[in-house]
């Protein structure tokens, strides 16, 4: 018989290798799956890693593009990162990066076509407030009937792309856009418009945003009270307790944030990179960004290399596609084995494999 | 800061230099890059598309070199990967999805040396054309056949979004159904997806439910083809033949079928003489196709409905011929009079007899 046994306390070195391991574990899965596909597996992994960094007539443009992938994911996994410190799960962020676009994207629309250099930053007060107002809808469900939010904000997705196809066909069409769904494009309007702040960098104010978050986030967790209690809420809710943390407050806190910073996100990239309001306007961030998050350690700095390095599968795979003709659904399976294997070796991390029934008690 | 904008002046000179001479010889391929919103399994839109990009390969064999990336989503992404297909060495790019449309101009502003043909959208610049199927002219044909064959006089239509294509080929559908069934009565569903099997069954099932014996897709997975197969009703093929999944269901289908026109983009580029255009090609063309007529259909039917399609095809008959009304009984088409390709362009409004209200 083969059981799972608790570790006394996990070992500090190998909770930092473990992300490491994944990856290694996730090289090795994938070089399998490629060769199984008939295409040369080190050639594939030089593709997905090594092309979009260093190829000669890709790489210049691939690089920044690498910033634009990665500034929503960690925006978004900065926020989540808090609130599963907390064991407080919010699996709905895509729902908030929705509302939050739609919400900042309204505000534009409706200064349509005034300029003005007060129209930005009420873009992003609106979709900071959009993120806040549906993450709150999980949170004052659990502080008042105690709803498991992790049900609530994922159903709260499904809800929000309603809303926004709703919106892409109605209140935020654009009225020359010959009857088709979707709304003007904001990369178009001046005052509106979140373009690269400096051209060819890849970086627009998403990007200092998460940046500034993640440090934030630093030192909120490592310098404050409020940090300290969201840890310990974690690692023992009792322990927390007695130490004066007020659960509900937690609870609207960590959802608020990342809430907050999910709207952020979707605001970012609605006046940046994406540019309409249309059906398909979300495209997972907001999933993707809890395996950013763990792959992270809930750290700030894991977070932007995590980040970064998700960004990197996703560009390099579409030049594996194009390049070496892989499906896309290899790619996708390839960063699949990336979180499977992180459980795993999180598993692994807190528990041990004992063989035998021999109980040790 | 001068200094710094000018060298970058001069080095993208350079590089528009070095795409001017990148544009294929006699000795290098043409090279053709695709991207799709789906997969290429989709047994619908996207594989009907990457069957023209294979017919480009057979036709024209060592003389082009394609490649594709799938399943890539409007916005953002699609702005990248087309990018990336450019600098990749692509010359002329086939983007198959409306929502490409503006990430399609903006690549083509960077790349004025890159041929770039974006499908079902409407702007274009000298280096992107438009093309799009007249898909009503099928749904004319089916509609008739629809309209002859069903017994409880209901015809269940799955519908994507509200938007003129759609409603346009629920209206063509709807008009000639309609011409040989007075009876005949609509019901719609609007699944707000383009795929989606599992929303696409439900939705096939909730109107068999009403009563219809008949369903109507304007999604792109065979699920509703399959649903119907199930409860030994009848179905038509959307976008591809659809046949194995309804072997007794699928009474006919609306094929897209993208080849002859990519086929001749695609020689146009390798000789030299592509230029912007807008092409709406119906059956005439080849790209809209009407499937083989399954047994289950009596041969009189038949011989109508292939005759409406000849006739279509030869221009003597145009889907959208008048009397008709709107929806609310106020004249849209005097009698003879045929609509107009704008109007039709931007349809948002259903034909009198149909019921309910086009989704806002």
């Amino acid at each position: 018989m083969i059981r799972l046994e608790r570790r006394r306390a996990p070992s500090r070195i190998w909770s930092f290798l473990a992300p490491l391991a994944a990856v290694g574990a996730t090289l090795v899965g994938g070089a399998v799956i490629f060769s199984l596909l008939g295409k040369n597996p080190f050639e594939v992994l030089t593709t997905i890693f090594w092309s979009p960094l260093f190829d000669p007539n890709l790489s210049a443009y691939a690089r920044p593009q690498l910033l634009v992938k990665a500034t929503p994911l960690i925006l978004i996994a900065a926020g989540l990162s808090l609130g599963f410190r907390a064991g407080i799960w919010n699996i709905g962020a895509e729902g908030q990066y929705i509302v939050g676009a739609i919400f900042g994207g309204a505000v534009a629309l409706a200064f349509y076509p005034e300029e003005g250099w007060y129209i930005f930053p009420l873009m992003v007060a609106a979709g900071a407030l959009g993120g806040i107002a549906w993450a709150m809808i999980p949170a004052i469900l659990r502080i008042r009937f105690n709803t498991n939010e992790i049900l609530v904000s994922l159903m709260l997705v499904y809800i929000a792309v309603q809303f926004l196809a709703a919106m892409s066909l109605g209140a935020l069409r654009n009225p020359e856009g010959s009857g088709f769904p979707g709304s003007r494009n904001l990369q178009y309007y001046e005052s509106a418009s979140n373009p690269e702040l400096v051209a060819g960098t890849g970086i627009h104010w998403g990007g200092l945003t998460a940046v500034a978050a993640l440090a934030c986030l630093y030192v909120l967790l490592h310098r404050h009270i409020l940090g300290f209690h969201i840890r310990l809420a974690g690692e023992s809710p009792r322990a927390a307790r007695f130490s004066g943390a007020r659960p509900a407050l937690l609870v609207a806190f960590c959802l608020g944030v990342s809430g907050g910073l999910a709207g952020l996100a979707g605001l970012f990239e609605l006046a940046g990179p994406s540019g309409q309001i249309s059906i398909d306007f979300n495209v997972g961030y907001g999933f993707t960004a809890i395996i950013v998050a763990f792959l992270g350690r809930l750290n700030p700095i894991g977070i932007l290399f995590a980040g970064l390095l998700v960004a990197l599968t996703y560009i390099g795979g579409e030049m594996a596609q194009f390049m070496l003709g892989l499906p896309a659904a290899a790619i996708q399976a390839f960063q699949g084995m990336l979180l499977f294997f992180l459980l795993a070796m999180d598993l692994f991390l807190n528990y041990r494999i004992v063989f035998g029934a021999g109980a040790r008690a | 800061m001068i200094s710094l904008k000018k060298s970058l002046r001069a080095a993208s000179a350079v590089a528009a230099t070095a795409l001017l001479f990148a544009t294929p010889g006699l000795s290098e391929p043409l090279k053709v890059g695709f991207i799709y919103v789906g997969p290429i399994s989709d047994f619908g839109w996207t594989y009907e598309h990457d069957q023209g990009r294979l017919a480009v390969e057979s036709a024209l064999g060592d003389s082009v070199e394609t490649t594709y990336v799938e399943n890539v989503p409007e916005g953002a992404d699609a702005e990248r990967v087309l990018t990336q297909l450019a600098l990749a060495g692509n010359n002329l790019i086939f983007a198959t999805s409306f929502g490409y449309m503006d990430p399609v101009v903006n690549v083509a502003q960077k790349f004025p040396n890159v041929m770039f043909e974006h499908a079902t959208g409407y702007k274009r610049a000298d280096n992107v054309s438009t093309y799009s199927a007249r898909f009503y002219e099928g749904r004319a044909v089916i509609g008739t056949i629809a309209g002859r064959m069903t017994e409880t006089n209901t015809i269940g239509y799955v519908a994507s979004y509200p938007i003129p294509e759609v409603v346009r080929g629920i209206n063509a559908a709807y008009i000639h159904a309609k011409k040989v069934n007075p009876d005949v009565e609509f019901k719609i569903v609007w699944v707000y997806t383009w795929f989606d099997p599992a929303k696409e069954a439900d939705a096939a099932t909730a109107l068999i439910d009403q009563g219809a014996d008949i369903i109507m897709q304007h999604t792109d997975s065979p699920a509703p083809v399959s649903m119907a197969e199930e409860k030994g009703l009848y179905a038509f093929g959307q976008a591809s033949d659809m046949k194995e999944f309804g072997p007794n269901a699928r009474l006919s289908s609306i094929i897209d079928n993208w080849s002859p026109y990519y086929v001749a983009r695609a020689q146009a580029a390798l000789d030299g003489t592509w230029a912007s255009e807008d092409a709406w090609h119906g059956i005439n063309e080849g790209m809209v196709e009407i499937g083989e007529f399954s047994d289950a259909i009596p041969a009189e039917v038949q011989a109508e409905a292939q005759a409406l399609a000849d006739a279509i095809s030869a221009g003597e008959y145009h889907p959208f011929t008048g009397p008709i009304n709107k929806q609310d009984g106020s004249p849209w088409l005097a009698d003879g009079e045929v609509a107009d390709d704008i109007t039709l362009l931007g349809m948002n409004f259903y034909v009198e007899g149909l019921e309910g209200e086009v989704p806002n």
